[in-house]
């Protein structure tokens, strides 16, 4: 069974004559246990589309299905235990007057988790970050330990599909290539999978195994990784972002 | 050629007091530019782009700016008076940053901002600066010059208005062109677009280019020398071409810790950052 | 290592080890912004200083704010042991003004728990859940904020009565527009952050969201704009003291006392100057440590 199943998607924002489509007609599934990348330039769509599966985003069409319950006009408990989600912006993801410990054991005590205190030490331990994080805030971290808070967060309710929106584009360099590492190693402990918005190949490459290229709402290919790297795209559209992508790396 | 370098900057130190002491942000910078480009790579705190506004005078209390030498083709900057740094800004020496949202004036057209530009360096008459903005427009590869000309920041793509502030700050043809991320907040397929009518500007007219960024392979690709800073020092310089024989750790470390699409790894090295960088001495990249 | 030294390394550790130990950190360092600022210090001061001369007012007067004493009548300052002199009854205008201090902050402290709460909790209320609600709210709060707080005021007290409560009523009535104003345009901008998403992800639901995320955020404007708007306030209050709206004679209010003393300015100018003096030294210290307080609660440059 697979863990997500989009069939007919359709996002749109704006009313009657004024409406602009976001996402148009989009399908695909995800297997468990897969990482499955969406790429695309900016207003290609991608993270409309995990926002979309979240329940972010009101207006709708088309059918959602996640561990074969199909999705309504509104989440329930279950799901946000099921399936979570790492933004973008580290500076943007935590409130900014919380410290780590707060956030995580709000998070926890929503979700009806026991012994709260041990749990939050296992966490952090889990991204990396030792116990001396726990009391601080926000404005007291790196981008990259506050990307980890945000990854521990979405990792508290214990979920198995986690929505990755272009998780280190925010990040220095050096650090992405930790949360990366991070990610890779999270996913095998835990047997997640990962459906990831990136801008980046690179960083596709690394972190998936099949991806769908977008453009302006739709999916222009999808494609796996294996013939990504070897530039075998059907489309002139994906073969034009590879070289793109290529020729700035090189 | 016994000309002086376009810029000769010697021991450069840039400090901000706070309230737990004295903060560092460039500690001892040296290099020279000439008409060539120059790439300094370097993470977020690193002080590649305080370096950047140091030279144009952009930091203002209560940050100091300290050095042995700083110099323009010659003449001192580091204590010339703000009047005469007002005529070099634009007028010599001209800065593009990241986010043409954030540096483009949104209450002005875009034909208004030029020719503000072009006339706060050069006495020409209304009628003269439109056409020379129209003429820049179209050398940055903007089809619809006129058009443009009369549209508001908001109601052009990103690439576009990165384009329109290269228009902008190239117009009063300045010799040296700062570039701090031009290209980072744009669309990869965008991104080279840019790069090329930067590149092709700054060949044909004879200028230096300080290129600031935190991308190590793009700028590998796109300059002659590399300067890599990594906490306010400059840890090693090399020709760009030469880059894959860099010895320092850091720039070693940076370079591998990328996602390259053609090797896939199973894990990224990680930095192990190494206390010792911080207290080396800043290697010169003077010429 | 002295135990003052040491309790401010734990105030300022990199690493907190408890929630008690973050807050206090965070608390301590907003503090030392302030204390950064010599024209909130000052303002503070002098508001702690009205502040503990109310308090102690039984304490620190020299004769009964009420005792009149016709034969010491328009004493200037100094003369007979009456250190501000006496008014046109003979009462100690020193004594006055202590006992009026308790007045004025008896007046601003309602005013302070009613508008501002009043005003968050519309405008968070307003800004979060949109469409009709944010209308209709909307609209009360312009239809309050069409009245002229002193017009409103004669209103109350033509309805009720004269008195200091009336007054505190009528002022606070006007005042918790501006409030929900600015929770609302705080709201509008933080519903829309990814850490509210990342807690709606969470299941939380709207009124944890309201009051325990959007609160603690808007609390910062709220207080900014609380301070500032004391000494409009007070000068509020001065007015309808003035007007015979507010405090009744024989209470000592500071306004009241500058109306009263309005008759004699030109030959003793002492006493309707000097509760003129007061006003204005706390409209100030209030103003001076609103723009302090906006420094420590809304940085524009990171001091740390």
């Amino acid at each position: 069974m697979s863990a997500l199943t989009v069939s007919d998607l359709n996002v749109w924002f704006g009313v009657g004559a004024e409406r602009a489509y976001a996402v148009r007609d989009v399908s695909f599934d995800v297997a468990k246990g897969e990482s499955f990348g969406l790429v695309g330039e900016s207003g290609s769509g991608k993270s409309t589309i995990l926002r979309a599966i979240a329940g972010l985003v009101p207006t709708w069409s088309g059918t959602m299905v996640v561990d074969g319950e199909p999705l309504g006009r509104r989440r329930s408990k279950a799901f946000y235990s099921k399936v979570q989600m790492v933004f973008q912006d580290p500076y943007a993801s935590l409130h900014p007057r919380q410290t780590v410990d707060r956030v995580l054991s709000e998070v926890m005590h929503l979700h009806g988790v026991k012994d709260i205190n041990t749990r939050i030490a296992r966490l952090l331990d889990d991204v990396g970050l030792g116990s001396g994080f726990r009391f601080r805030y926000p404005h007291q971290l790196s981008g990259g330990q506050r990307q980890r808070v945000a990854i521990a967060r979405a990792l508290a309710s214990g979920p198995s599909i986690l929505l990755l929106d272009e998780p280190t584009s925010a990040l220095d360099v050096s650090v992405q290539a930790e949360i990366l590492n991070l990610l890779v190693d999270l996913r095998s402990e835990h047997d997640l999978t990962y459906i990831m918005v990136s801008h980046d190949l690179g960083v596709v490459g690394h972190l998936c195994e099949r991806i769908a290229v977008m453009q302006q709402g739709a999916f222009e290919e999808v494609l796996s990784v294996a013939d990504m790297r070897r530039l075998e795209a059907k489309s002139p559209y994906t073969r034009h972002l590879l070289e793109s992508s290529i020729k700035s790396i090189r | 050629m016994t000309d002086a370098p376009l810029l000769d900057v010697e021991n450069l130190w840039v400090r901000f007091r706070t309230r737990s002491g004295v903060f560092d942000a460039v500690r001892g910078v040296s290099f020279t530019l000439g008409k060539e480009r120059l790439g300094i790579v370097g993470e977020s705190g690193s002080g590649k782009s305080m370096t950047g506004r140091a030279i144009l005078r952009l930091i203002r209390p209560p940050g100091m700016i300290e050095a042995d030498k700083l110099e323009m083709h010659g003449e001192d900057i580091l204590s010339a008076p703000e009047s005469r740094m007002r005529q070099l800004r634009g007028g010599r020496v001209s800065m593009i940053m990241q986010d043409p949202k954030f540096s483009l004036n949104p209450v002005m057209t875009v034909g208004q901002q030029l020719v503000e530009a072009l006339r706060a360096h050069e006495k020409v008459s209304r009628g003269e600066a439109r056409r020379r903005a129209l003429a820049m427009l179209d050398e940055v590869a903007i089809r619809d010059p006129e058009r443009v000309y009369e549209l508001y920041p908001h109601e052009v793509s990103g690439g576009m208005g990165q384009r329109i502030m290269i228009a902008m700050m190239l117009l009063p043809s300045p010799e040296i062109l700062i570039a701090d991320e031009p290209t980072s907040a744009l669309d990869v397929s965008v991104q080279l677009q840019v790069l090329d009518i930067i590149d092709k500007l700054v060949r044909d007219r004879g200028m230096g280019l300080m290129f600031i960024s935190h991308d190590v392979n793009l700028v590998a690709k796109f300059c002659d020398r590399i300067v890599i800073m990594y906490a306010g020092r400059i840890v090693e310089t090399c020709k760009a071409d030469e880059l894959r024989n860099a010895r320092h750790p850091y720039t070693l470390g940076l370079l591998n810790s990328v996602p390259d699409l053609e090797h896939p790894r199973e894990r990224l090295e990680v930095l192990k950052r190494d206390p010792e960088w911080r207290e080396a001495p800043s290697v010169s990249a003077r010429q | 290592m002295s135990a003052s030294q040491g309790l401010r390394e734990w105030l300022l550790a990199e690493e907190p080890t408890s929630r008690r130990q973050a807050r206090w950190a965070s608390w301590y360092k907003g503090w030392l912004t302030l204390r950064s600022n010599t024209l909130a210090m000052l303002g503070l001061f002098v508001l702690a200083f009205l502040i503990l001369a109310a308090i102690f007012a039984p304490l620190l007067a020299t004769h009964d704010p009420f005792a009149q004493d016709l034969g010491q009548r328009l004493l200037a300052p100094g003369e007979n042991g009456h250190l501000f002199g006496t008014d046109s009854l003979g009462r100690d205008i020193y004594s006055r003004l202590l006992y009026g201090a308790r007045i004025s902050i008896y007046i601003v402290a309602l005013v302070v728990m009613v508008a501002p709460v009043v005003g968050l909790i519309v405008g968070t209320v307003s800004g979060y859940a949109g469409g009709w609600i944010d209308v209709v709210l909307m609209r009360v709060t312009d239809i309050f904020l069409a009245f002229p707080r002193l017009i409103l005021a004669l209103a109350f007290v033509a309805a009720l009565g004269a008195g200091i409560e009336n007054a505190v009523l009528a002022i606070s009535l006007t005042a918790w527009p501006p409030y929900a104003r600015i929770a609302r345009a705080e709201t509008l901008t933080i519903r829309n952050s990814d850490f509210i998403h990342a807690i709606k992800l969470q299941g939380a639901g709207p009124f944890r969201i309201v009051t325990r995320h959007i609160w603690p955020l808007c609390i910062s404007s709220l207080v900014i704009r609380v301070t500032l708007d004391m000494a409009g306030i007070i000068l509020t209050a001065a007015g309808l003291g003035f007007l015979g709206l507010g405090a009744q004679p024989p209470s000592p209010e500071w306004g009241a006392m500058i109306s009263e003393g309005r008759k004699y300015i030109l030959d003793y100018w002492w006493v309707a100057t000097i509760p003129g003096i007061a006003i204005f030294a706390i409209s100030l210290a209030f103003n001076l440590l609103g723009d302090g307080m906006r420094d420590v609660l809304d940085p524009k440059e990171d001091h740390s």
